[in-house]
């Protein structure tokens, strides 16, 4: 029998409906790769026997006829969904001890899609960082090379999906945390729009910027993840009530007519010639399948990065005032309830969570309120308006995901500004609340893999898939890591 | 605009997070460096323009305040390091 690990979701289901092997076997596949990666560090719970007996449910259901849409395909979800009874760290100290009696609303709508978790995936501390090193658990390692990050936050979502530890999984995106680890672990992820998924249950990071979304051995793998996790809740009021399309139906591989938006501000100085080039492959792919480019300009881009800072570290400092040592979490005892306070905070959170919840409560401050935080807030409209134009005359956009490939570990961790301009083609749309999507399309020059991001209209995450998946198929990207 | 050891002892107070003055003065040089380049936006005029909380814009959507949920504080408290006949329990505050 073929390495079922191999297979999309696609094709593992029709190989469950054709009972060509069973939802044991496969999961137990699964299970078999995550202790052969497990120096990846990928993992920070796993859920291997619950996982198996969900298979043996998956397995009655299937014999008995009542498939679900994603019934037996074992996933695994980012450690900042908190699921019942299984632990949910967040990838922090803070959360160590912390055990949710509820299951956020996008895992459950996975399990009763047919779902089955392998466990919980290893993160940047509290969704915060680009590197995938900061969490509590150990950093997490790219199936690419031993010495390279996997990126973030979502480092081990896109790891596991590498490495072949999961079939697919869930991840967050705030600015650039699902496409930025996908694009250095070559796969696939999109984040949806603002509202698309409901953020009930996940831990916050910045409220007005985070979402949930999937990440894939392909397009299509993400889009039907998407339309099994999507859709309003009432449990969170900024989910959008409006019908979820069934994502999977516009992947037709035909953009003809499509117009496709070239942004001149993402050229940025210093741009590495392979970005650049990959780039310009992509803009050719897309023509390829029947697409029309078209020049567009975004003038404010190069704000976005700043702005987004102010914006999510002021959230951050105001989300994580809960984590008191008082109703859950780490606790440290002190004489009194200041200390006690301190000393819970300053052990608990890392340096990276400590020094934004700083920062942000610095822009908050009284007197520097005006010059930072509501100065933001503006430039974030301006950031939103210049997409809103662009959108008069383009369907999608398509810009580079990451600056570079994979870095090294403990690459660019001296110096936090630099650390942050791994986020520059990531940020922007997050703070419109856009859908974008990172999909590989190419190595580098060192034979690491390279992504492009394709942009859409808010709600318009078909138009996305759709270019997505053409750029997909022309790239051909079979390239694979070597584990 | 420059950000000294003692702004960061400020807002560290205000955040509730202790920090050693071995590491001061590295938070204050990586709090400088970042607030630098977030000054960047002073290059903008930003008069006029409505400051932009969320995506939704203000959109807020209302619903009835009934109880849906609850009744079971033995699970609340669960979590809790130190807790006493389902109350979260703190170091006294009051003499």
């Amino acid at each position: 029998m073929t390495d079922l690990t191999k297979l999309t979701i696609s094709q593992a289901t029709t190989g469950l409906k054709n009972k060509d092997f069973s939802a044991v076997e496969l999961t137990t596949s699964y299970i078999n790769q995550m202790e052969k990666t497990d120096n990846l560090n990928a993992y920070i719970t796993k859920t291997t026997d619950n996982a198996l007996s969900q298979a043996k449910i998956a397995d009655n259901n299937i014999a008995s006829g009542n498939m679900r849409p994603m019934e037996g395909m074992p996933i695994a979800h980012k450690d900042l969904l908190c699921t019942k009874g299984v632990k949910t760290t967040a990838g922090s100290k803070m959360l160590d001890n912390f055990t949710p009696d509820y299951e956020s609303t996008v895992s459950q709508k996975l399990a009763e899609s047919g779902c089955i978790s392998l466990g919980k995936l290893n993160l940047d501390q509290f969704a915060m960082g680009s590197n995938g090193q900061s969490s509590f658990y150990g950093g997490t390692k790219n199936p690419w090379g031993n010495d390279l990050v996997a990126g973030g936050s979502s480092s081990g979502s896109a790891c596991a999906v590498s490495a072949r530890s999961a079939i697919a999984s869930t991840g967050t995106d705030t600015g650039g945390s699902i496409r930025q680890p996908s694009a250095f672990c070559g796969v696939a992820g999109i984040r949806p729009t603002y509202g698309r998924c409901s953020r009930w249950g996940v831990v916050a990071y910045a409220s007005s910027l985070d979402q949930v979304g999937p990440i894939g051995k392909d397009v299509r793998d993400c889009a039907i993840m998407l339309s099994n996790m999507s859709g309003h809740d009432e449990k969170d009021s900024t989910s959008a009530n409006i019908p979820v399309p069934d994502f999977e139906a516009v992947l037709t591989g035909d953009v003809k007519g499509l117009k496709i938006g070239i942004p001149k501000e993402y050229y940025i100085d210093d741009m590495p010639q392979e970005i650049a080039k990959i780039w310009d492959n992509g803009k050719k792919m897309l023509v390829e399948a029947g697409a029309e480019i078209v020049d567009v300009s975004l003038p404010h881009t190069k704000y976005a990065l700043p702005a987004y800072y102010i914006i999510a570290c002021a959230e951050a400092s105001s989300n994580l005032s809960r984590y008191d040592g008082v109703r859950y979490g780490h606790r440290v005892s002190g004489k009194e309830l200041d200390e006690m306070y301190e000393l819970t905070r300053s052990e608990g959170f890392g340096e990276e969570v400590k020094r934004r919840i700083l920062m942000g409560t610095y822009v908050l401050s009284a007197g520097f309120y005006d010059a930072y935080y509501i100065k933001a807030q503006k430039v974030r409209r301006l950031v939103a308006n210049d997409f809103k134009k662009a959108f008069e005359s383009v369907d999608a956009l398509l810009t580079p995901i990451t600056p570079s490939p994979a870095f090294k570990i403990g690459e660019n961790q001296e110096d936090p500004v630099k650390m942050y301009l791994n986020d520059v083609f990531s940020v922007t749309l997050n703070m419109a609340g856009l859908p974008g999507m990172s999909v590989p399309v190419g190595l580098s020059d060192s034979g690491l893999p390279l992504g492009l991001q394709i942009i859409g209209k808010a709600f318009d995450e078909e138009t996305v898939l759709k270019a997505s998946y053409a750029l997909e198929k022309q790239a051909k990207f079979d390239a694979t890591p070597n584990i | 605009m420059s950000f000294s050891n003692d702004d960061v002892k400020k807002v560290a107070k205000l955040s509730r997070i202790r920090i050693d003055d071995k590491q001061l003065e590295q938070y204050t040089n990586d709090i400088q460096k970042v607030l630098g380049f977030m000054e960047q936006l002073n290059e903008l005029n930003t008069d006029n323009v409505e400051p932009m909380a969320n995506p939704l814009d203000g959109v807020q959507v209302l619903r009835n305040d009934e109880i849906k949920d609850g009744g079971y504080p033995e699970t609340i408290v669960n979590n809790a390091t130190d807790d006493t006949m389902n109350f979260f329990t703190v170091p006294k505050v009051v003499e």
